[in-house]
């Protein structure tokens, strides 16, 4: 089963990245099987999947460091397998595992990369200095790595990245493991890089992460495109989401649950879940009809629809592997 | 700029990445004082014996001195070889070298920057053995010409061993198996004329010392150092030492352009 549910906004940008029939296997492991991809310059293109659904083999293949079974892969214009020098002066790669060398410092490590990217000496170093600055990373600058938590190497990792000022950027899963206000300050990054033009393929197994900061997301399942489409034509391809509403005893979840006629009750932990799109809107009509019917609610929490729901509707009846949070 | 001064860029850059590790991280250079350990061991606990069995019986620990320096030198050599083929291996575990293929680096820059400083730490090797030989009463009866002779031959060893170490390096997954790789140079000093004359060794031994790379590297040495006769050893030796890079360097360069599990 696939939904393609193509957008015209995409199609009408030159391709930063084209990727046809795309097959990689690992001994009788099919990892990829024949994908398409088509990521628009100067768009956020999310791959969206579990653990071992394929995300980060794709990445390691447009980044050239594995070789595709077979396949058609331009990237920026260059055929991948006849022009991979071409292909890697274009890109930039910010791995899950930070590849930051431990024994040199910050600055150390950014200049490297300059120096790499052939940068002239001065401007690397004052671009170098920038980027730190930028990254929040200014007073760890003279640091050497192994003293550095995990959401600076990451941020650190990004500035190795954003040095040559490549064109395009493929971000694999940039948040895994960071606290919210880490990963806060990768999405502003992101969205500041894109404002700038820069294309991004971003990993994630978050359906948040996808639409707050992509363009259009691709699911991946098992090594295939389950659905492909902007964040909104996704979203109504998933059930909605609900709220549970918690209770401090039994009279009240009774009377709401006369009250909210679709809704589930939990009589042991007190508890009701109310089907509800999430929206402003539709929680103060249900906070209002709780109000109009004088019903005491201890708390409540709401629940977006999240990957689980995505995988539920998009797989069918198969749970996904993975734990969305 | 030209392909070929970007990648002499590259290598520069890789160097200078080793030689703020080994600042950082010493520990390499510890290896170096070994050999000077393994050169006081020949020479005041076996030098006495060793020594009476040279020159016609009227030997003593001075000659076996001059007799065991080249074998010495060389296993210095042969030590760092070994400590390049641990740090290539555990540099490759690292995620900064998979940054690294996804760059437009020249393919040899990463690797070139490893022989380099292992170049140099072996010549700080070779620079406190030597030091230490002269010390204890080590006398080159030989020119400066025959001294620069002897360096070169030195370099030309210390380029083909580190090459080959490279190549253990990458050929293993494992820090542990990149460490013992190399250890068959270490030990063929000993089955060559390094501390013994090939003539004293049981009859297979002999034939097997005569013809592997390092005796008539040492017969070099030895000539060069203190003046016994090199006849076609130089010759020899220079082939070995430029074929045996030759293979070290092309096996290095496939290995590093092999796809690796992530």
């Amino acid at each position: 089963m696939s939904h393609n549910l193509g957008s015209t906004r995409a199609r009408s940008r030159a391709a930063a990245i084209q990727v046809r029939g795309l097959r990689k296997s690992f001994g009788d492991h099919v990892v990829l099987d024949g994908i398409d991809l088509d990521v628009a310059e100067g768009t956020v293109f999310s791959l969206l999947g579990a653990n071992g659904a394929g995300k980060t083999t794709t990445v390691r293949i447009l980044s050239t460091l594995t070789a595709p079974d077979s396949g058609g892969v331009r990237v920026n214009g260059h055929d991948l397998f006849r022009d991979a020098d071409s292909v890697r002066r274009a890109i930039a790669v910010t791995g899950q595992f930070s590849a930051v060398d431990d024994l040199l410092t910050g600055m150390e490590n950014v200049v490297l990369m300059a120096d790499l990217r052939h940068l002239p000496k001065d401007e690397g170093r004052r671009r170098a200095a920038e980027l730190l600055e930028r990254l929040d990373l200014a007073e760890a600058a003279g640091k050497p790595t192994s003293t550095y938590s995990g959401g600076m190497k990451r941020r650190l990792d990004l500035a190795m990245t954003l040095i040559g000022d490549p064109k395009i950027i493929f971000l694999d899963e940039p948040t895994a493991g960071l606290d919210p206000r880490s990963r806060r300050t990768m999405w502003a990054i992101v969205r500041d890089l894109v404002a700038q033009g820069v294309t991004i393929l971003l990993t994630t197994q978050y359906l948040e992460e996808a639409d707050q900061l992509a363009d259009r997301i691709a699911v991946l399942d098992r090594g295939g495109l389950v659905a492909e489409g902007t964040p909104a034509e996704l979203k109504r391809l998933v059930p909605g989401g609900h709220v549970i509403l918690q209770f401090a005893e039994v009279g009240a979840l009774e009377s709401a649950a006369r009250t909210f006629h679709s809704a589930v009750p939990d009589a042991d932990a007190l508890t009701l879940l109310v089907p509800c799109d999430a929206g402003v809107a539709s929680l103060r009509a249900l906070l209002g009809r709780l109000e109009a019917e004088s019903i005491e609610v201890a708390s409540l929490s709401v629940h977006s629809p999240d990957l689980d729901d995505v995988f539920l509707a998009l797989t069918g009846s198969e749970e996904p592997k993975v734990v969305a949070r | 700029m030209n392909s070929v001064s970007n990648t002499m860029r590259d290598a520069m850059t890789m160097l200078r990445r080793q030689v703020v590790h080994t600042i950082r991280y010493p520990v390499i250079l510890m290896i170096a004082g070994i050999p000077v350990i393994l050169l006081l061991l020949f020479v005041y606990v076996f030098g006495g014996t060793m020594g009476a069995g040279l020159a016609g019986g009227t030997g003593g620990r001075g000659v076996y001195l001059a007799y065991v320096l080249p074998g010495i030198l060389l296993m210095t050599v042969a030590m760092g070889a070994q400590g390049t083929a641990i740090s290539v291996s555990m540099d490759m575990t690292q995620g900064i070298v998979a940054r690294f293929r996804t760059m437009a680096i020249s393919r040899g820059a990463v690797l070139s920057g490893h022989v380099a400083i292992s170049m140099i730490q072996q010549g700080i090797g070779v620079a406190l053995v030597v030091g230490a030989a002269l010390l204890i009463g080590f006398r080159s009866t030989t020119g400066p010409i025959q001294w620069l002779g002897a360096v070169g031959v030195l370099a030309m060893v210390a380029l083909a061993v580190t090459w080959l170490s490279v190549a253990c390096g990458l050929v293993t997954n494992s820090v542990e198996m990149a460490s013992n790789l190399p250890m068959p140079l270490m030990l063929l000093p000993f089955l060559g004329s390094g501390f013994v004359p090939t003539a004293t060794l049981p009859v297979a031994m002999r034939w097997f010392a005569e013809y592997q790379p390092f005796t008539p590297i040492i017969e070099t040495l030895r000539g060069l150092l203190v003046g016994t006769p090199i006849g076609a050893s130089a010759w020899v030796a220079m082939a070995w030492c430029l074929a045996i890079t030759a293979v070290g360097y092309l096996w290095s360069v496939r290995l590093y352009g092999r796809e690796r599990p992530s």
